[in-house]
């Protein structure tokens, strides 16, 4: 017995055998949970990160329009430079707690409308000027003036003023935000010398490596940092970011040794290449999610009846079974998962025809078929899953007929444009973000025209609520009320699916956000 | 003499209207794709204040006519302007996506050609015996099956199998030339398989043609074997026809081979062209869609030329 546990915390700490599972098998050998637990300890210990090595990441979306201006960032290749070079005050750990990087320690005013950030002393940027506090402010005045670009702007609106007393940074909100922290952890809000405003596109910041060569579209490659200030990430000597859009050429390269690490790995081939002695498959269960949004202000969706008609027409465990394959879980008609901080369990809604046809014979809609615009850019299977929803409803007697457009101005001219669709959402660091980002009535990218005063008022009084009981009982009853009468209707919750070579050591499967909440490159080491 | 370069004058100022018409065209087109360059650029994560503020930084609010013409203006001047999407300078990264493409595109074409017309020359020699059936039906199976498919599976055996050569076909500035070829083998290989069929096959067929003259008869008559028969009259005289395929090769090895590029990650000018077109880049699609007809252009240019000059009747025109 005890040769097969070493074997099995040997495997843990190659990657092999995710902590549940080993503490499962061991129980099934009789050892209990916490003798399980103590001896991983002592295989995490014996990790020690070696340093060296060339690390190579193949990723999904790059594109030669790429740029490393830090408010232009908006798909994956983007991301991941960023967290080489750049940093941002806090970050959100995977367990959701807030980690201190360029920000020392923190505090808010009782009323959570003031927050000060004492910054760290003695961090160099990569063109050796040492970090102030006013590059700071800077950074955020660029983020959050009326010329911004920057995908951070619509959380920087809430901003009322700024300044720097000595060594803090602090900022004033109209309204109080109890997670204002998490919301600086926004990958735009990259801590730049002077924030950015003489060339955004520089590339210098405090990250853990300094920019070697910059090839959009193609390659992105880093050096270790000499001089970067904590010794516990940049162990690896170089980081490459390879541009591999296309995922067989992905996969190929992670098998033919190539890459280290293969991002987006499809679902459909991730167990065959799981099968691979040097691969390993780490998904992490994130906040992202794959929807069909009804306008609920307009006919016929602007009937809740209907709307619960198509919400009990969905077959969700199917969805995740075959869309997803197994990589993901089912969703509940609601944004928020327990991915998120202070999420509180509903009563799962399931695929129930007869509830679905009982609803239907409510609404009174004349039986016209209800036209469903689909693209294969909504989510990866988007169409796949439509004509699964089609048929499920089709068995309700509710006749959806599906309409498919060209990805190529989708999100442009159907999504948040047309009463009912197929998209997705990356998710949010809070459930403040997520529900202030399309569910407050004045939101930009409201996309189910969810517009209710009560719903509104319960987010601003949680926002500015410190006490996490009363804040998570109101996050409760707002995730009630869309799931009920919302036009929301969420089949499932994707996870980040990723191929790690087993030489890659460290890997975390980070539930806050994709390659490690993008902080891949600092945190592995390479054991070759 | 005098009236080739005539002949080629007209030819260019043909080829420059050419030009013209499609940069029009080409404009047109973006103008009425849906969506703008700004809504491309932020992509789903766009705020309207976000727009707005893009909008009126990258000039989209001029007409579309003016637009137009300052961008030609500039072209004239050789200034393809910076690219809407990241400010970086057209013309310096054209360049470096256009040496790659010429790269892959000389290396396939370098081992391509000569391939081709030595198979088709070989193929006349056994004409129906089984050395022609096989080179056909092996050049025509693989021009049948989509090139995506014919590199994942040299990709699969070559570089997964068997660890030969790189999987990902990425080349930069810092490598030795040695380290490029080693990266570009299987792209080469697939874009080979590809252009061999078309070439052999019309070789083929012109010397074929060419067979049946009295003159070969004659050659053959007084005692010629058959291969200096090919080589030394019936070559000569198929020129123009396999030099017109060779060329049409050659150009869509610079400008069709946008999806060998993305199977092999090769940093060419056809998904640099892809990128672009997505983000309604305007200027980048243009200069793009403009070197695109020029190659185009350039090397029918050449095969006529070459056809002329290879045949003594065009030479002296009545």
């Amino acid at each position: 017995m005890n040769e097969q546990l070493k074997e099995m915390s040997a495997k843990v700490a190659r990657g092999l055998m995710t902590r549940r599972e080993f503490v499962g098998r061991a129980a099934a050998l009789g050892v209990t949970a916490a003798v399980a637990n103590s001896m991983l300890a002592g295989t995490a210990r014996a990790q020690e990160p070696k340093k060296g090595g060339d690390l190579k990441l193949g990723s999904i979306g790059g594109e030669s329009t790429n740029s490393l201006d830090p408010a232009l960032a908006a798909s994956q290749v983007p991301y991941a430079n960023l967290y080489h070079f750049a940093e941002t005050l806090v970050e959100v750990a995977p367990d959701g707690s807030i980690e201190n990087r360029l920000a020392e320690s923190y505090e808010a005013s009782a009323d959570a409308k003031t927050w000060m950030f004492k910054i760290r002393k003695g961090v160099e940027f990569h063109n050796g000027k040492e970090l102030t506090p006013e590059d700071v402010m800077r950074t955020m005045e660029r983020h959050s003036n009326e010329d911004s670009q920057s995908g951070a702007l619509g959380i920087l609106r809430d901003f009322e003023s700024m300044k720097v007393e000595g060594d803090t940074f602090s900022l004033t909100l109209k309204t109080a935000n109890a997670d204002l922290p998490a919301l600086l952890a926004d990958y735009h809000l990259m801590i730049q010398p002077d924030g950015g405003f003489d060339n955004p596109a520089s590339g210098v910041g405090t990250g853990p490596f300094i920019v070697e060569s910059d090839e959009p579209g193609v390659r992105h490659l880093f050096r270790r940092n000499p001089n970067y200030w904590d010794p516990a990430r940049g162990h690896v000597d170089s980081s490459e970011v390879l541009v591999l859009n296309d995922a067989t050429a992905r996969t190929a390269a992670l098998q033919a040794g190539q890459v280290h690490i293969a991002n987006r790995v499809d679902p459909k081939v991730a167990a065959l290449l799981g099968r691979s002695p040097n691969i390993t498959i780490r998904n992490a269960s994130g906040p992202g999610h794959y929807v069909f949004i009804m306008h609920v202000d307009s006919a016929p969706f602007d009937n809740n009846e209907l709307r619960l008609a198509l919400k009990y027409a969905i077959d969700r465990t199917d969805m995740v079974d075959k869309i997803l394959r197994g990589y993901g879980s089912i969703g509940n008609d609601s944004p928020i998962n327990a991915s998120y901080p202070l999420f509180t369990e509903m009563e799962q809604r399931n695929y129930d025809p007869e509830k679905a046809r009982e609803h239907y014979a409510k609404s009174g809609h004349d039986g016209s078929p209800i036209i469903l615009q689909v693209s294969d850019v909504a989510f990866p299977g988007a169409v796949d899953a439509a004509q699964l929803f089609q048929q499920t409803a089709q068995a309700a007697g509710i006749p959806l007929e599906l309409k498919r457009e060209p990805g190529d101005g989708y999100w442009s001219e159907v999504w948040n444009k047309q009463p009912f669709c197929a998209s997705y959402w990356g998710g949010r660091a809070t459930q403040d973000q997520m529900w202030s980002t399309a569910y407050l009535s004045t939101a930009d990218w409201n996309d189910t025209r969810w517009k209710r005063e009560d719903f509104d008022r319960m987010l601003i009084e949680a926002r500015g609520e410190l006490d996490n009981d009363k804040r998570k009982a109101i996050y409760a009853a707002m995730g009630q009320m869309v799931r009920d009468e919302g036009g929301l209707i969420c089949p499932m919750f994707n996870d980040f699916v990723n191929g790690v070579s087993t030489q890659v050591q460290g890997w975390i499967d980070d539930p806050t956000g994709d390659m490690m909440s993008g902080t891949y490159s600092g945190k592995v080491w390479l054991d070759t | 003499m005098r009236s080739i370069l005539t002949l080629i004058t007209q030819r260019l100022a043909l080829g420059i209207l050419l030009l013209l018409a499609a940069s029009v065209l080409i404009f047109v087109g973006t103008s009425i794709l849906p969506g703008d360059v700004a809504q491309a650029i932020l992509g789903q994560s766009a705020t309207p204040e976000a727009l707005d503020n893009l909008r009126r930084e990258l000039g989209l609010e001029e007409p579309a006519i003016s637009r137009y013409f300052s961008w030609l203006g500039g072209m004239l001047q050789g200034d393809l302007g910076t690219a809407l999407t990241n400010g970086r300078d057209i013309a310096e990264s054209l360049g470096g996506r256009l040496k790659n493409t010429m790269f892959l595109a000389f290396w396939a074409a370098v081992i391509s050609v000569p391939l081709a017309i030595f198979l088709g020359l070989l193929a006349v020699r056994y004409k129906d015996r089984w050395p022609d059936k096989l080179i056909s039906a092996v050049t025509l199976t693989t021009i049948s099956i989509p090139e995506f498919m014919i590199g994942y599976v040299l990709i699969y055996w070559i570089s997964i199998q068997w660890g030969m050569f790189p999987s990902v076909a990425i080349i930069n500035d810092g490598m030795s030339l040695g380290e490029k070829l080693n990266a570009i083998a299987i792209p080469v290989m697939v874009l080979t398989l590809v252009v061999l069929a078309h070439m052999m096959r019309m070789t083929r067929a012109a010397i074929l043609n060419v067979m049946q003259s009295a003159y070969i008869e004659t050659a053959e008559l007084k005692g010629m074997g058959m291969l200096k028969i090919i080589r030394k009259h019936a070559l000569p005289n198929a020129i123009a026809p396999i030099i017109n395929v060779v060329m049409l090769n050659l150009a869509y090895l610079v400008v069709g081979v946008v999806v060998v590029e993305v199977v092999f990650a090769y940093p060419g000018m056809g998904q640099y062209l892809v990128d672009h077109v997505s983000k309604r880049d305007v200027p980048v699609v243009q200069a793009c869609g403009l070197i695109f007809a020029a190659v185009y252009i350039g090397l029918n240019l050449v095969a006529d030329i070459v056809s002329i000059l290879a045949n003594p009747r065009l030479r002296h025109p009545k």
